[in-house]
């Protein structure tokens, strides 16, 4: 970094430019001040990246409100629920862990971070037992939409044997390898006798560790709940008179798919521009019962909580497109935000923190924040309808 | 414990505060499943839940995001987004409204479809 | 230091400054100083220009007969839309904020720096990375679907779209970076003195197009990324076919493309007022007023975005209001016109370089916005839209408006960032061929707009013909006056005759250094007075320098305020 002296000339109070004030700043209270107005501001570019997904999500609801209660069967509020009780745990230990900060006890800073870690991998665990189930189902977005009413076949012999979904087994590979990679550094950087970056490293292994965590509990709860009422226990939902548009062509399309479905599907083992997402279900969509996640009704294994594909609007698939994009930014953002917190972590372990300096882990709090605030908006507006 | 103030600009947030606010947003948000399942309340049923929603932001903003002691520029600055947000989504949802029947009415392609036969181009070529 | 130290220091010729602090090429790679970030995007942003220029200039060769057949029709719906989106998001959004102002508004404040010197360096690199995506989608199968990216065709076309729009994306945060640091600099890091009411105007248009920045450039973020989502996965929210609403692409893209206008034009209405003063040496008349009416430029212009859908399937209500806030936001321009030319009256006029761009400007933004309203009035719009008529009125304020203004204030500030003057007289030839050119070429657009020619068509109606001959005309004469002008800058960077810091009697605190600057700006006291207050300077024949008063009489010690604690 260019960092010069700065030139104090004759008439200076000899004010003390610590090593962590920035050389174009006169205190550490204009430091503070300009970063806080500059996080806020940031917030501010934050809330309207989001809008526009907001606005989407309000213009479908207010002219299709069908397709949200169509679609919401699929969505669980007990993992939605547990997901927004991680999250607000996490701003709690951040907001002890900016307290800390302000108060120069940087022990308690990297703990406090590290538990918001974990907690954020826990809700990106869960959520990938989320997304993974849906992809079972064919769920996703408009164009890739392939729900069938049933559920699809594991095929990998790791799946098949944990009884979870293939797609969660492949979800789950980065994180299993990154886990080993950071106990194996960690180990590695003790021997070397480094142990600041060891307990970094070891943090992070934690914090992965957080991802199974919850991937595994949400995991169990969905095979433990297969069938209860929080999930999809509604009778088969109608065909809303308000499609009438287009209801003779979904009809017209609920058969075709019913003849063609199996010509479809070897159609879409033909080499397709981005379909290796369609490939992989062609191959699971022949309805063959090695998944244990259905309930063992038999060849097709239709699960009869789950609405029939006939039965669902033509628009339904906008509704999940909404979902995975909200969602899917959304999680983007935690995974922005373990980056950032594992950087306050690691000038924790390091002691940077004072009382007269803590505007980092304070800026990265807001943020994470922000990351729970929307959370509180997205958990109601996609899981709690009706 | 109320750490040094050297240079004053530090506020420590008490921790009473954190932990009343933290059990209140728990209460909250069983409040909102709990309100979301039923059905008296028929069409409000979404104004509840954005609104149990707007109290629990509240708090995290106003606690957890120190806002309560803030500077009032930071404040109207955060603030002055939603006002934005909500001029956008005005407009356009009083746009879309007048011509949702448009919309409506073009064909559309059936609900489950072949991956290989999307709307778009020849395979051959690539989507970028 | 004695006072003549400090004098030279001040308003001397510095032979050690910021350009030669440090060398090699990782001491620019890597600075930190907003002085040398503002001179690498002053050479990344006139190549943007240079090049989309090219397009234009293939593209008006083309036009030259009615069916010259010189590009094919998919080459030349590249050509178009090549040109406008290196011109709109690789070089005009950037261009004064992140050139000139990255430069002179630290300075202009009393600042050592922005205040955030990283994120101003990283906001750099966005430029350069999004830019750079731009020029993969040109080397790659290009992009044809205009710079606005409407769907369906957008999704359907085999086109970069992908890449192009992921580099307008990322040109996006550049610009959300550039305007989050001079937001807070402009809050926190003023003079101790300097109060609200006695920033240079510059800076409050600054100000208010950061305001823009931070709040319109998300929205075309996530219109992009939803569009390149759209393309990769379907997600169909604005794809018809799948149920989505191609309208409301175009609602999602203007909404940050309206507000867009006015990050261009904004800061280039702030270089003028400074040049007015300047080379008036008269105090800005209406100076509230025209702080004023920036900000309300930036908020009303989030309130007009439907007047670019009048003819697109948006409902009539919508359409009404839409174009009825247009009307007002026409009015803060206008008083800030008035005010210039307020200013001009009795003013001591000095007709250099910079002061002929600066009334240019006012002649040619006068036009380009007084069109403006033929737009805004639906009567009339459903029969302009889309016609050679919306091309000319956003080609007078953005090439006539931004464009000028960037020459003006480069010329006006050029003597401060490399101590040395530029020739005059070929700088003014410059702004003879740029004004005459640009004239020759877009004023019979406006005819031929009239008369119906619609806009992005590669073949015409004979009828026009002759209107396109002098365009084309133009087009060149324009050319050769921005490439002569940047010939004369160049050349005065290298061997110009060295000034000292204050040639032109400015005084506001970037004349307060030395020229060029040292690298900390400002290692010595300032004189905080008001910016437009130029009986407060006086010439030092000395020095060869306009000082402030204060530093004349020898008995009048200045204030010892330092810049810094």
């Amino acid at each position: 970094m260019a960092v010069a002296e700065p030139a104090h000339d004759t008439d200076h109070d000899h004010h003390e430019h610590g090593e962590f004030i920035a050389h174009h700043f006169d205190s550490a209270e204009q430091q503070y001040d300009s970063g806080k107005l500059g996080i806020w501001v940031f917030l501010v570019t934050e809330v309207l990246f989001f809008s526009g997904l907001f606005v989407a999500y309000t213009l479908w609801r207010s002219h299709h409100p069908e397709i949200f209660t169509q679609a919401h069967v699929f969505l669980d509020k007990v993992l939605g629920g547990i997901n927004t009780v991680v999250l607000l745990f996490s701003s709690l230990t951040m907001a002890w862990g900016v307290r800390a900060a302000q108060m120069g006890r940087n022990r308690v800073v990297a703990q406090m971070t590290l538990i918001t870690m974990v907690c954020a991998a826990m809700f990106l665990g869960i959520k990938a037992v989320e997304y993974s189930h849906k992809w079972d189902l064919g769920i996703k977005p408009a164009s890739l939409w392939h729900y069938t009413g049933e559920h699809t076949a594991a095929v990998g012999p790791l799946a098949v044997s944990l009884g979870i979904s293939d797609w969660l087994v492949t979800l789950s590979i980065i994180p299993a390898i990154l886990l080993i990679a950071f106990v194996v550094v960690s180990v590695v950087l003790r021997l070397m006798d480094k142990p600041v970056w060891s307990t970094f490293s070891a943090g992070l292994a934690i914090t992965v560790g957080g991802y199974f965590l919850g991937a595994v509990g949400g995991q169990l709860y969905m095979q433990a709940s297969e069938g209860s009422s929080s999930h999809a226990s509604r009778a088969p939902v109608v065909l809303h008179a308000s499609s009438a548009g287009y209801q003779e062509q979904d009809h017209v399309a609920g058969q075709e798919k019913a003849v063609d479905s199996h010509a479809a599907d070897a159609k879409a083992g033909e080499a397709h521009p981005d379909g290796n997402a369609a490939d992989e279900h062609a191959s699971n969509d022949h309805g063959t019962d090695a998944h244990a996640g259905d309930s063992g009704h038999g060849a097709h294994a239709v699960d009869p909580h789950l609405p029939r594909k006939e039965d669902l609007d033509q628009d339904v698939r906008i509704f999940f497109s909404i979902y995975y994009c909200m969602t899917g930014l959304h999680a983007f953002h935690i995974l922005g935000g373990i980056a950032f917190l594992a950087w306050i972590f690691y000038r924790s372990l390091v002691g940077h923190w004072r009382p007269d300096y803590f505007g980092p882990v304070d800026y990265v709090g807001l943020y994470w924040h922000l990351v729970d605030l929307i959370w509180i908006y997205l958990f109601p507006m996609l899981y709690l309808i009706d | 414990m109320a750490g040094n103030h050297d240079h004053g600009f530090a506020h420590p947030c008490p921790p009473w505060i954190l932990f009343t606010t933290f059990f209140t947003l728990i209460a909250l948000t069983i409040l909102t499943v709990i309100t979301a399942g039923q059905p008296y309340l028929g069409p409000f049923a979404v104004f509840v839940s954005m609104g149990i929603a707007t109290i629990k932001a509240t708090l995290v903003a106003l606690f957890f995001m120190h806002m309560f002691w803030d500077k009032p520029i930071n404040i109207l600055t955060f603030l002055s987004s939603f006002f934005f947000v909500s001029l956008f989504i005005g407009f356009t949802l009083l746009d879309t409204d007048h011509y949702q029947n448009q919309i409506n009415a073009f064909p559309r392609e059936p609900l489950i479809i072949p991956a290989s036969a999307a709307p778009a181009p020849p395979p051959a070529a690539t989507a970028s | 230091m004695s006072t003549a130290e400090i004098r030279q220091k001040m308003f001397g010729h510095a032979d050690k400054n910021y350009l030669n602090h440090s060398k090699g090429f990782a001491s620019w790679a890597l600075t930190l100083d907003h002085k040398r970030i503002g001179i690498m995007y002053l050479i990344g942003v006139t190549s943007a220009l240079l090049l989309a220029g090219v397009f234009a200039l293939v593209l008006r060769t083309h036009l030259w007969v009615s069916d010259s057949g010189m590009l094919s029709d998919a080459m030349y719906n590249q050509m178009f839309t090549l040109h406008g989106a290196i011109m709109v998001f690789a070089f005009i959004i950037p261009s004064i904020p992140a050139a000139l102002g990255n430069f002179v508004l630290p300075m202009m404040l009393g600042a050592k720096d922005v205040a955030f010197p990283r994120l101003n360096l990283a906001s750099f690199y966005l430029w350069v990375c999004g830019t750079g995506f731009l020029l993969v989608a040109l080397a790659t199968s290009g992009l044809d679907t205009g710079w606005t990216f409407y769907t369906p065709y957008s999704i359907r076309t085999q086109t970069s779209v992908v890449y192009a729009t992921f580099g307008a994306f990322v040109l996006g945060f550049s610009s959300i970076f550039t305007g989050i640091n001079f937001l807070v600099t402009v809050n926190t890091m003023r003079h101790p003195q300097m109060g609200w009411f006695r920033m240079p105007l510059f800076l409050w248009s600054l100000y208010a197009t950061a305001i823009i920045q931070i709040l319109a450039t998300p929205v075309l973020g996530i219109t992009l990324l939803l569009l390149i989502m759209e393309k990769l996965i379907g997600v169909g929210i604005f794809d018809p076919a799948l149920g989505g609403d191609p309208v409301l692409f175009q609602h999602f893209f203007w909404f940050y493309s309206h507000p867009a206008v006015y990050v261009m034009i904004l800061p280039a209405m702030g270089i003028i007022s400074e040049l007015i003063a300047v080379y008036s040496q008269k105090k800005i008349f209406g100076y509230t007023f025209i702080a004023f009416s920036s900000v309300a430029i930036a908020l009303l212009g989030f309130l007009v975005w439907g007047h670019h859908l009048f003819t697109s399937g948006q409902s009539h209500v919508v359409t009404l209001i839409f174009s009825a806030i247009t009307f007002s936001v026409a009015i803060p321009s206008a008083v800030k016109v008035f005010n210039w030319l307020a200013t001009l009256y009795k003013g001591s006029i000095l007709l250099c370089t910079p002061m002929c761009y600066a009334l240019s400007f006012i002649f040619l933004f006068g036009i380009g916005g007084l069109t403006g309203l033929f737009l805004g009035a639906l009567s009339t719009d459903i029969h302009l839209h889309d016609t050679y008529f919306v091309v000319a009125h956003f080609h007078f304020v953005m090439v006539g408006g931004t464009l000028t203004a960037m020459l003006g204030g480069v010329f006006h500030w050029w003597p401060k960032m490399f101590g040395r003057m530029y020739n005059d007289l070929l700088g003014r030839v410059g702004c003879f061929l740029v004004f005459s050119g640009f004239n020759l070429t877009f004023f019979p657009q406006f005819v031929m707009g009239a008369r119906g020619m619609p806009r992005r068509y590669a073949s015409y109606d004979p009828e026009f013909v002759i209107f396109h001959q002098w365009s084309t005309v133009g087009a060149f004469v324009l050319g050769a006056g921005i490439v002569l002008s940047v010939v004369v800058l160049v050349y005065a960077a290298l061997y110009g005759r060295k000034v000292t810091g204050n040639p032109f009697s400015g005084a506001s605190l970037e004349w307060q250094t030395s020229s060029p600057p040292s690298f900390h700006n400002f290692d010595h006291p300032v004189v905080m007075h008001d910016p437009y207050d130029f009986g407060d300077m006086v010439y030092d024949e000395t020095l060869d320098s306009w000082v402030h008063r204060e530093f004349i009489e020898p008995d009048r010690r200045p204030e010892p305020v330092p810049a810094h604690h």
